[in-house]
């Protein structure tokens, strides 16, 4: 099989380039804004500390760790159809995961201390062990594409593969236990966030790489055949329906106990945009909707609708990590129960947030880091065959 | 019975096989048992460092009966006396001790209190920084150190007390004993600045708003001192934890809940 560069010239490529290069700038323009001014410019305050930034951050980083599901699938199951788009898929990972990262660092309230960052580790700290499990992945996925890519070193692509499978598990549980092992916070507190996390990272990942796939393909004239289609198609769906079936889980756990029905009423009822957001774009748009257009009979073989199906999961994963996160922030902490508390530190209440146009300019720039670097090694390094082999041909 | 013979069901073992059951048991035991032990060490470990006297554990009992809201509000201006903030009533503004109120809605009871950061002997901000910035004294005191503090807000999140503030905005009006900074995190520093001139005979700047010679709402000292003022209150009428059910063990007590 021949693998080579991105070929393309085309203007729809380098428009794409260009507009991903402006949000770039935007981004870093928008972090510098918020380090100079401080960050009572964005619309995170004391009571919601983690913002729309950390939506998409987190949104990235987890995505990193599902996009690279192709290339297990081959490596560590065994499934050979789809090996050759294993290199797309590890090189994918990498760059989500460095987008990611990007937004993270330059939200810090003092990015200029990342060396500091590096340099001091309290191990017990969870945010310690991503670092180091950030920073790993890197390495483990960049040995594991460069294993893949040396015809003489192909078989040890297979080991270096299950540790990659590995470290991602690990790593995605990471991100999960951030949130899970929040004891004070209502709205976390389980480890369930952990292997929820995993499931929706198979399922975002995915629904990214489809669309990469389909995009760079269709850039170079070359063409995803449908057997492929229909694969990733079945996957997408069974990811998400895993994310429906951990989401279900989730709130029953909790709407088991008496002391977290508040939380509950919060998050499902009364919340406002965080209701909203869950039922009409999480449940709605991102889980079942991807479900009909995969399933439908009349759908299941169309590839608008796979495309569309990706969108929405995208969509909806957006939605998730905003409920998550902001939702999850805005309801107060039960400092006393049994009692009402209020105060002029915002006890008591829900949480405001309004998300600040820098905000949305640094999780974009961050996005767009991710598709940029993606784009352009793909027309440095030769990660995606110039012929898809077709099942039929096998 | 001899080592060779083979117990019989019900026989009683001899003792030298009892004792090898015993040790191989024991051996088994130690060996499945030890990645628990070492598990549960790693978890239980807050580090403590400083020059700090290990011995001490600072603490302040408040009597919640005894302190009017007006107490309350001449803690908290103290407080901003001392460290130079100010808050506007804004979501972005700092506070390192404010006024609670609580009411019971069943009851109609209301009561304020003062509520700032706790000094946990297990602080889940000092588990969850991850540069080590956020720390416990070996006297008990959670601070933060502002020169490694990347400003991640993390410590925010796991404080089961909201007790700590990000800084939103550049600074204006320092106080010489509270330099602060931009994109760091801040919260109660039990006036640490005092005990470290003053020692036992310190009193936080809230403490010595409200005390007076007719009253004493805030009393400040050591919690390992049988001997000391606050551990013979607290042995007299005892005290309430906030969040006792986490487990924590707060430094700060209360009484009159």
């Amino acid at each position: 099989m021949r693998y080579s560069e991105l070929k393309t010239n085309s203007s729809p490529y380098w428009l794409i380039l260009g507009v991903l290069a402006v949000l770039i700038g935007a981004g870093l323009a928008a972090a510098h804004y918020m380090d100079v001014e401080g960050h009572h410019v964005s619309g995170m305050n004391n009571q919601i500390v983690w913002g729309l930034p950390h939506v998409f951050a987190i949104f990235l980083i987890i995505a990193a760790s599902g996009a690279l599901n192709i290339a297990s699938l081959s490596s560590v199951f065994g499934i050979s159809q789809y090996q050759p788009l294993s290199r797309l898929s590890a090189i994918l990972s990498i760059s989500l995961l460095a987008g990611g990262l990007i937004i993270l660092i330059l939200d810090l309230g003092r990015p200029d201390r990342l060396i500091v960052a590096i340099t001091y580790y309290n191990f017990k700290s969870i945010f310690a062990w991503n670092m180091i499990l950030y920073s790993g992945f890197v390495v483990v996925v960049g040995v594991y594409l460069w294993l893949m890519m040396e015809r003489r070193m192909l078989a040890y692509s297979k080991p270096a593969g299950f540790v990659a499978l590995i470290w991602r598990l690990v790593l995605t549980t990471g991100t999960g236990s951030i949130f899970g092992f929040l004891v004070a916070r209502e709205a976390y507190d389980t480890a369930l966030l952990a292997p929820m996390f995993i499931v929706m990272s198979f399922a975002f990942g995915l629904a990214v790489f489809i669309l990469l796939l389909l995009s760079s393909f269709s850039l170079d004239n070359r063409v995803v055949n449908d057997c492929h289609l229909q694969r990733l198609r079945r996957l997408l769906g069974l990811f998400t329906a895993a994310i429906f079936y951990f989401v279900v889980l989730f709130h029953i756990t909790k709407l088991y106990g008496t002391q977290n029905h508040g939380v509950e009423y919060f998050l499902l009822v009364e919340g406002g945009i965080y209701s909203a957001l869950f039922w009409l774009l999480q449940i709605g748009v991102g889980n079942l909707l991807p479900l009909l257009l995969i399933y439908l009979p009349s759908l299941n073989r169309s590839r608008t609708s796979l495309v569309l199906a990706c969108c929405l999961v995208i969509i909806g994963a957006i939605a998730q990590l905003y409920v998550i996160i902001i939702g999850g922030q805005a309801y107060p902490l039960n400092i006393f129960p049994g009692y009402e508390v209020s105060s002029s530190f915002y006890d008591g209440v829900i949480g405001d947030y309004m998300p600040s146009i820098w905000e949305l300019m640094l999780g974009l720039g961050g996005v767009a880091t991710s598709i940029l670097m993606v784009f352009l090694i793909m027309r440095i390094l030769p990660l995606t065959p110039e012929i898809l082999p077709d099942d039929q041909l096998n | 019975m001899t080592n060779n013979q083979i117990s019989q069901p019900g026989s009683i073992p001899s003792s030298d096989s009892r004792r090898s059951f015993l040790k191989n048991s024991a051996a088994i035991a130690s060996v499945f048992v030890a990645p628990g032990v070492i598990l549960y060490k790693a978890s239980h470990a807050t580090s403590s460092k400083g020059a700090a006297a290990r011995t001490i554990r600072w603490g302040m009992l408040i009597d919640t009966n005894a302190m009017t809201e007006a107490d309350v509000d001449n803690c908290v201006s103290a407080c901003q006396r001392e460290h130079g903030w100010k808050s506007n009533g804004q979501p972005t503004d700092t506070q390192w001790i404010r006024k609670l109120n609580l009411l019971d809605s069943e009851t109609g009871y209301k009561k304020s209190l003062p509520m700032m950061c706790q000094h946990c002997e297990d602080p889940p901000c000092v588990d969850v920084c991850p540069t080590g910035a956020s720390f416990k004294r070996a006297d008990g005191i959670v601070l933060v150190d502002r020169h490694i503090c990347i400003g991640c807000r993390y410590c925010m999140m796991a404080c089961p007390y909201k007790a700590r503030s990000f800084i939103h905005e550049n600074i204006k009006n320092q106080t010489a004993v509270a330099p602060r900074g931009k994109g760091t995190v801040e919260s109660c520093t039990l006036c640490v600045h005092r005990i470290d001139s003053d020692g036992a005979n310190a009193v936080p700047a809230c403490a010595e708003a409200v005390n007076s010679a007719a009253k004493k709402p805030m009393v400040f000292g050591d919690l390992n001192d049988p001997d000391s003022e606050i551990s013979k209150r607290l042995a007299k009428l005892g005290a309430l934890k906030v969040r006792a059910d986490l487990d924590l063990n707060p430094g700060i007590r209360y009484q009159g809940l």
